[in-house]
């Protein structure tokens, strides 16, 4: 797997974070020359781009598209608001969107999706949590933290609580600038545990808890980060000693020569994942293409073009993902079952005001 | 009132064709608006709806429906205020600083012989010819924990810890002062060359110093051009993203930042609308101010060129 793919496969992190960058149009159609294909067994798929939606192209678009005889067409979209403009002009030409699994369920919330027939879909070898009423998962990521190996060597932080222990581990930290992922650290860091930690999200106490956890660690906060871009060049210039990142990014900081390392322990599971907008022109063959690409063939193809891991187990067992690739997936068993997976239910519920009182915090 | 009256009465007797001459003048005044109205036509479509559409949507709630809740929750959330006073705190200080380089520049530049100062203007709009966002990781390059600036200033024994040059308030104000200069410069330097040197001549030859003659013609005369350098600062400054996102850390949030945060968080463009439109009217009422300001000033200096 060439640096270079992998590189800019990460790079979609930031183009997700930016939601609103004008959605170059690339289409190709997929051939569709397989028996049995009709005329009318068309979709139209829309991304995020770049070379991330290259390598869901080449994992699972094309050879699904192959298989199936359905003709794919691929566009670019900005995101889920992109969406809610079709949705209310009335006017969707998409049939499948890719999406960030927050953003999906509020979309779904909002009823600018249509919801997932699981009939057709066969999730049964899925994580149970990778997949929703209006989305089913694509690829998995992780929050982690990650450290300087210079500043702590071999012993780094092992836990939230050692992230905040500036005693223990002195050094500058940099954090994230948006809520997304950062309330749950500042909980377990606090002693909740990961099975806990929503639960006690739900209340407002609970996020006042969190919120005062950060701000006990913010005068070490040298940088909030927004975007992945970000705190991979943090790590990697050493402004900082400690930070929270996407897993994916630190993988190629890594190999690009920064002397870090990260831990999946009490990390944060997290997935992308496709949906059909309502109103899809194909919203049928659309249900079938997303059952076909939910197959653990096409999904161990995934970790060739990107460093994220399949959404089925099963992509693990049928012996495609080469071994050594698959202990650092962050869906790999061995590491999924150290990591609290996101609950997306809480974000749909309680971001907005979570959000709030974060960034009132942010600029105290 | 009747003494007017019977002034252009007067004055219609002794010019004839007076009411023909007015007529002519009309008919010329709607045959140039005519010729002008593509252009407002296009500043209509592209700049006054736009900018009502923006208007209309800040009023508008998730579920579509007339709604204040875009403006309450700037109310009620602190972070806004402290955005807003920051977005200006940090506005104010780039044209402040940006003034203080500049204008002493401007006049150096303005007393050289017309080559040297052209090329020294080039070095002035060299910065103009590369990518923002190139120059912005440029600074970030300089001025972070482990840059050049910190390890030549630890190699030479100037300081012993690595100084905090970026990622907070220092760092942003470096980046956007490095990037308004030219902007300030340049109208501040053409005003400074349409000062006629007799005028020095004149002040020194009816006796005052030249620190005399700098402070009460050439400073007052100059003015316009810095106010106009200044305003152009300002406002750009307001709505600047890349260089305090990249340059403040997460510290230094401006309004731009926070728009397109809201435009992820709420999926309603209202939202992030309501944003733009306190902006807008703020900027707005500052220019307001400024631009009484300005003209009070001129007079205060006497410099108005005629």
């Amino acid at each position: 797997m060439g640096r270079e793919k992998r590189y800019s496969g990460q790079s979609r992190r930031a183009i997700l974070s930016r939601t609103g960058i004008a959605a170059v149009a690339v289409a190709f159609a997929a051939g569709g020359l397989a028996s049995g294909a009709t005329a009318a067994d068309k979709v139209t798929v829309a991304s995020w781009g770049g070379s991330y939606q290259k390598a869901q192209s080449e994992a699972l678009f094309k050879p699904a598209a192959k298989a199936t005889g359905i003709n794919v067409t691929e566009e670019t979209y900005g995101g889920m608001s992109d969406v809610r403009l079709k949705v209310k002009a009335g006017a969707m030409t998409w049939d499948i969107v890719a999406s960030g699994s927050g953003s999906a369920s509020r979309a779904g919330a909002e009823g600018l999706l249509e919801p997932l027939d699981y009939d057709v879909i066969d999730v049964s070898t899925f994580y149970p949590t990778l997949k929703m009423k209006y989305c089913v998962g694509g690829d998995v990521f992780s929050t982690v933290y990650a450290w300087n190996t210079a500043t702590y060597g071999d012993k780094g932080p092992q836990n939230w609580a050692d992230f905040w222990d500036v005693e223990k581990f002195p050094g500058k930290r940099a954090y994230r600038g948006k809520v997304a992922g950062a309330l749950e650290p500042a909980l377990m860091a606090d002693g909740v545990p990961p099975e806990k930690v929503y639960e006690v999200l739900s209340t407002e106490e609970g996020m006042e808890r969190a919120i005062n956890k950060i701000r006990e660690l913010k005068p070490h906060i040298a940088v909030w980060w927004s975007s992945g871009a970000q705190h991979a060049q943090l790590m990697k210039d050493g402004e900082v000693d400690m930070t929270t990142g996407w897993n994916g990014r630190f993988d190629v900081a890594i190999d690009d020569g920064a002397k870090a390392a990260y831990s999946f322990n009490q990390a944060l599971l997290d997935y992308d994942c496709f949906a059909i907008p309502k109103g899809a022109p194909n919203k049928d063959t659309a249900m079938k293409f997303l059952a076909e690409i939910s197959k653990a063939e096409y999904q161990a193809n995934l970790p060739n073009y990107i460093t994220y891991g399949p959404t089925n187990k099963k992509a693990y067992e049928i012996g495609k993902i080469d071994d050594a690739v698959a202990r650092k997936l962050p869906s790999h068993p061995d590491n999924a079952s150290l990591q609290l997976p996101v609950d997306i239910d809480w974000y749909a519920k309680f971001e907005q005001k979570a959000s709030a009182m974060y960034q009132d915090l942010v600029t105290e | 009132m009747s003494d007017l009256v019977l002034r252009s009465a007067g004055s219609l007797a002794t010019q004839p064709n007076q009411t023909e001459l007015k007529q002519d003048a009309l008919r010329e005044r709607f045959a140039l608006f005519g010729l002008c109205s593509p252009a407002l036509l296009l500043v209509l479509i592209i700049m006054v709806l736009p900018v009502g559409w923006l208007f209309w949507l800040s009023f508008l709630g998730e579920d579509g429906n007339f709604t204040l809740e875009n403006y309450q929750r700037m109310v009620e959330s602190k972070s806004y205020a402290r955005i807003f006073r920051n977005t200006f705190e940090v506005s104010l200080l780039t044209t402040g600083i940006c003034i203080l380089i500049g204008y002493p520049l401007a006049y150096f530049l303005s007393q050289l012989p017309r080559r040297a100062a052209n090329l020294c203007m080039i070095t002035v709009l060299l910065p103009f010819w590369t990518s923002l966002l190139v120059r912005t990781y440029a600074w970030l390059v300089l001025l972070q924990r482990r840059g050049l600036i910190n390890e030549w200033g630890m190699d030479i024994g100037l300081w012993d810890e690595p100084i905090k040059l970026v990622h907070n308030l220092t760092g942003t104000l470096i980046g956007m002062v490095h990037i308004m200069l030219p902007f300030l410069i340049l109208p501040v330097y053409g005003s400074m060359k349409a000062i006629d040197r007799d005028y020095m001549k004149a002040a020194a030859n009816l006796g005052a110093s030249p620190a005399q003659a700098f402070w009460r013609v050439f400073f007052p005369l100059s003015l316009p051009g810095l106010f106009a350098g200044a305003l152009i600062v300002f406002v750009l400054c307001l709505g600047f993203f890349v260089t305090p996102a990249v340059l403040g850390g997460g510290k230094v949030i401006m309004v731009s930042m926070r728009i397109a945060t809201n435009i992820e968080l709420f999926f309603n463009w209202g939202a992030a609308s309501a944003l733009g439109v306190v902006l807008l009217v703020l900027t707005l009422v500052i220019l307001g101010i400024a631009s009484r300001v300005l003209r009070f000033d001129q007079l205060l200096g006497g410099g108005h060129g005629s």
